[in-house]
């Protein structure tokens, strides 16, 4: 997660402590700024994170949408899946780029919202999911990790 | 998200009510809790930091209410919703969402005496200043719009006067000035309108009316878009950091669900005007049949209109459906009928009038619409009697008016039951003629 923050009053901490506490994910900041957040160590660059860990499944990008071309190059050179643009985060040069180079794009959309609407986090919320089924799904794993 | 596109009534039996994950129930489980346990201590402290989804307490959200909220939202094509305890406190969650003391709001003044006074008397008293236009037509309503005006509200129906409002062009005018169209849309129920479509951002309901249906609970609901740019500047509330959640900003945050976020973890919480569960379980019940119900109370009304048009005692029949200067928005905004609630006058005023209203033997005299039963008032000495000679002119309402809701009974009988109540009329008419 390109730009996830320490402060607890930024949505990338939202998103970051929301992914992170489901359970299922397995996220780590990318902030050159910062040690570690919630005690996940954070890493100084995509290119750093992918030398120690791997290729992501997702790059997530919280940034200002002038500092993307960067980011999405960096995403090419380490074979990343997929970027995500968070809400606003929009630089039209940068995502034609990410697409010619074959990454999956998606743009000013929320991968907290877009997992809560899977798993139930929207409809608690009183959100249209457009789900309609008649079929029974099971209560999703505790936050924290799984039922005890 | 799924490739098919399901269609009213399925949306209506089906939207927001999967079977219940925890037990496998078919129908919707009341869940008549006022708290919700929590996993852990940082899950507690997750949920109130609005960090992670879940549930707290019934004051903010509750899983029955979430349910009625989601297919509200469906059915209107919105984004989401969050429901209240009633009609009126829909609308002053609206307000206070995006309004506070020193700023100003436009609305038609064609509305609900209750909304009348609530925006004149009890927002004034909060510093919030509503100026309302006479007619509720696009260029008078674009003219009373101020710098610090934050919304422009209609209703869809004008309750009692019937003057359906344009919402296209209405919502062309608010949003070339920056702000939100909000449209009550209580007398067409989202099966006969649905203003969304025409490009209102916020439409509210009385679920009290036709979306319960049965006359049993109170219940109001707030639906956004979700197309509105809350980030844009006009409202500081939301897209200024809020002093009531550490300083977060709704706009940056929560991005097209900043205002559908503010109202429930902000408004809901600190006015504490929530929908009991019980409530929005008959809510959810009345949704079912929405689309059925709406065509027999369409079918109905035309019939009893076209009927009290032919009477020699009925001085003018006041209905959308019949009327020839709204046909054209009549084929437009509610192609499927013009609702069930309409007025008509009697020769011989107020007297004939209470005349007719105490001979009636099937009809409930009574302060509601949108009930299966069908119902009848006198707006001038009940709905509407706290307003002066002057707000009851602009709001459409006359001395001799009949508020008719007209329900699902056989329409032969409302019919035999109306002939009994303008006999009535007439002998009063007559006596006072002789």
């Amino acid at each position: 997660m390109i730009g996830a923050s320490p402060n607890t009053t930024r949505p990338s901490y939202f998103v970051f402590s929301y992914l992170r506490t489901r359970g299922r994910y397995d996220v780590s900041p990318i902030n050159p700024t910062t040690g570690a957040i919630d005690g996940v160590k954070s890493y100084p660059t995509l290119t750093a994170y992918a030398a120690e860990r791997g290729v992501p499944d997702i790059v997530d990008v919280f940034r200002r949408p002038d500092q993307l071309m960067p980011i999405v190059e960096e995403a090419i050179a380490i074979g990343a899946p997929a970027i995500w643009f968070q809400y606003g985060v929009i630089n039209e040069a940068a995502i034609k780029r990410a697409e010619e180079a074959g990454l999956d794009v998606v743009v000013d959309r929320c991968i907290k919202v877009e997992s809560a609407r899977f798993d139930g986090g929207l409809a608690i919320g009183g959100l249209n999911t457009h789900l309609i089924t008649s079929r029974r799904r099971h209560v999703s794993p505790a936050p924290g990790g799984g039922l005890r | 998200m799924q490739d098919h596109t399901f269609g009213f009534r399925t949306r209506a039996l089906h939207a927001g009510a999967p079977p219940d994950p925890a037990t496998g129930a078919r129908a919707l489980p009341l869940y008549m809790s006022t708290s919700f346990v929590f996993d852990s201590t940082e899950h507690a402290a997750e949920l109130f930091a609005l960090r992670t989804y879940g549930n707290i307490y019934s004051r903010i959200g509750n899983p029955t209410v979430a349910a009625f909220e989601e297919r509200v939202a469906s059915l209107e094509g919105g984004l989401g919703a969050v429901a209240t305890a009633s009609g009126l406190s829909a609308q002053l969650c609206t307000v206070l969402a995006l309004a506070q003391a020193g700023d100003h709001i436009v609305a038609s003044a064609n509305l609900y005496g209750g909304t009348v006074t609530q925006f004149t008397v009890t927002l004034k008293r909060m510093g919030i200043e509503a100026t309302l236009v006479p007619g509720g037509e696009p260029g008078p309503l674009a003219a009373a719009i101020r710098p610090n005006t934050r919304l422009l509200f209609t209703e869809t129906i004008g309750n009692p006067a019937g003057n359906i409002a344009d919402l296209a062009s209405l919502s062309s005018v608010a949003h070339e000035h920056g702000i939100p169209l909000v449209v009550d849309n209580t007398f067409a129920s989202p099966y006969l309108c649905r203003p969304i479509e025409w490009g209102a951002d916020i439409v509210i309901h009385s679920a009290t009316k036709f979306i319960g249906g049965h006359g049993t609970a109170l219940g109001g609901v707030i639906v956004e878009s979700g197309t509105f740019p809350w980030a844009a500047g006009r409202h500081p509330l939301l897209s200024e950091p809020s002093p009531g959640y550490h300083d977060m900003n709704f706009a940056e945050t929560f991005g097209e669900y900043a205002f559908l976020m503010r109202v429930r973890a902000e408004v809901l919480r600190d006015v504490g005007a929530a929908m009991s569960p019980m409530n929005a379980w008959l809510m959810v019940q009345g949704l079912e049949t929405l689309a059925f119900r709406m065509q027999g109370h369409c079918a109905n009304a035309v019939a009893i209109a076209k009927w009290l048009k032919s009477r020699e005692e009925v001085a003018w029949v006041s209905y959308a459906g019949l009327d020839d200067t709204q046909t054209d928005r009549v084929r437009k905004y509610l192609p499927h009928g013009a609702g069930s609630i309409f007025t008509f006058g009697l020769r011989g005023g107020r007297e004939a009038g209470r005349a007719f209203i105490e001979a009636l033997e099937l009809w409930s005299h009574l302060a509601n619409v949108g009930d299966a039963k069908s119902l009848v008032i006198h707006p001038a000495t009940t709905t509407h009697q706290q307003l002066t000679d002057e707000e009851l002119v602009a709001c459409g309402v006359s001395p001799e008016m009949i508020r008719l809701s007209v329900g699902l009974e056989d329409p032969e009988d409302l019919i035999w039951d109306l002939e009994n109540g303008l006999r009535a009329a007439r002998s009063i008419a007559t006596a006072a003629a002789t």
